[in-house]
């Protein structure tokens, strides 16, 4: 068992001080789901275990005028919860809906997800496709990272000794957009995805495409977001953006899938979220959170 | 290095020594006696150590105790504390279990649900499910006696 201090600061600049003082050796903690098992793995072996729950900046979910802020406390059940996620960002309280179980949801933070940055982070291609960026804090002040340039590897990210996530911006849309997630696992529950696909598309027929699981890091797909704009999709162009998108994967095979099923399902999986997103865009549904696979 | 904290267990003001290491899960069973949350995979997926924390279901296995100072934990001893619940009752006509080692955190996610939303459908009584593992029952007696509860539900006690 491994054994590490536990602090608790209750300000952003006490929080940073202390990730001065301890450097490598100190882990910030918010809901644990991800944190507490790879401590109990000793993937990780944090001398000092900071825990950012005491700060009450970090417990914001609001509009601030053209952006949602989402603070690093915020869970997925919260987010889930909110009105203004279900009808201003309902890609995002769809993705919410897939991440884990109920009981993780109500301990596990959105911002947990991305700092985690497994390959198959849920929330991952979602913030991909609403253009979403980082807000990432240190001593020096504070850094926006777009979301596209935030991984950098499996389980690593931009983020550097002595800084902190302190939440994420969403731009608000004016004009109506469709958009969907689908994760495929091995069965409906709390299974990690085997492949996750997000699209978007708004009334300019711009589309985003974002894929998860099957690269080092949750990738966009731009090549083939170039390839559809101002068209509107249907069998054959999807068929002709198929192989472009998949361009941008590169599967691995592990215990959950093989890497050939997995880029074979990529394919299936961005039709049927292209097409989701597109009727969504017409108001022809599924509903936002009805089951796409 | 050990440190006294204080949370409230079930209505009671609980003080007790914990080093930051040490799980919710285990100081509940070992320094505090309640043995209802059970240790089944240790790492957040078969919930059978789930608590409510400020009334929501969390994993007592992947939760440090120290991180609860100063909040409320309920377990299913704090539920039944003045008898069975419905949602107990409703278990045992349904025969829900067998082993019974995944019941106590079915019953306390379950409680979450139904003080939250009295009248659950199926669909979101199987999602609250999803995260909690049963080898013995297959699912659906469970889901049956939440459904009574849920369809019987007229202002009496969750």
């Amino acid at each position: 068992m491994q054994k590490f201090e536990y602090l608790k600061p209750l300000s952003e600049d006490e929080a940073i001080s202390l990730l001065e003082k301890y450097g490598a050796s100190a882990k910030a903690l918010l809901g644990g789901t991800d944190l507490a098992v790879m401590i109990d793995d000793e993937m990780v072996t944090p001398k000092v275990v900071i825990d950012l729950k005491g700060i009450s900046n970090l417990m914001r979910l609001e509009l601030r005028g053209e952006y949602l802020y989402i603070g690093a406390g915020i869970t997925f059940n919260e987010l889930i919860a909110s009105k203004i996620v279900k009808d201003h960002f309902p890609l995002l309280w769809e993705t919410s809906r897939s991440v884990g179980s109920f009981g993780i949801r109500n301990r596990a933070t959105l911002v947990g997800n991305i700092c985690s940055a497994v390959p198959s982070a849920d929330s991952a291609p979602a913030l991909l496709v609403l253009n979403s960026s980082v807000e990432i804090r240190a001593k020096e002040g504070v850094r926006e990272v777009p979301i596209d340039k935030f991984f950098v590897g499996p389980r690593k990210t931009v983020i550097q000794t002595g800084e902190i996530v302190t939440g994420i911006k969403i731009p608000l849309e004016r004009g109506e957009t469709g958009a969907s997630y689908i994760k495929l696992g091995r069965y409906d529950g709390e299974d990690l995805a085997q492949v996750g696909v997000a699209s978007y598309v708004n009334s300019d027929k711009v589309y985003r495409i974002a894929f998860g699981a099957v690269a080092p890091i949750p990738v966009r797909a731009y090549e083939a977001e170039e390839y559809l704009k101002g068209k509107d999709v249907d069998e054959d162009l999807i068929e002709e953006v198929k192989p472009i998108a998949l361009k941008a994967i590169s599967p691995i095979s592990d215990m959950r899938a093989s890497k050939e099923y997995r880029l074979y399902v990529s394919g299936v999986l961005l039709k049927r979220s292209l097409f989701a997103s597109s009727r969504r865009l017409k108001k022809l549904g599924p509903a936002y959170g009805e089951h796409l696979v | 290095m050990k440190k006294e904290i204080t949370f409230t267990l079930n209505g009671f003001e609980t003080h007790v020594e914990v080093e930051p290491h040490e799980k919710l899960l285990d100081v509940l069973r070992d320094k505090l006696g309640v043995k209802s949350p059970k240790y089944g995979c240790g790492r957040g997926e078969c919930g059978a150590c789930t608590v409510l924390l400020n009334g929501k279901s969390v994993r007592s296995c992947i939760i440090y105790a120290i991180e609860v100072e100063g909040l409320e934990i309920e377990t299913l001893e704090g539920i039944e504390r003045d008898g069975l619940t419905d949602l107990q009752k409703s278990f045992l006509e349904h025969n829900s279990f067998q082993c019974g080692f995944c019941a106590p955190g079915i019953i306390v996610t379950t409680t979450e649900l139904l003080r939250n939303n009295p009248h659950p459908d199926k669909n979101e009584v199987k999602e609250v499910l999803s995260g909690h593992l049963c080898r013995c029952t297959g699912y659906n007696i469970v889901v049956d006696a939440i459904m009574d509860v849920s369809k019987d539900k007229v202002g009496g006690k969750i």
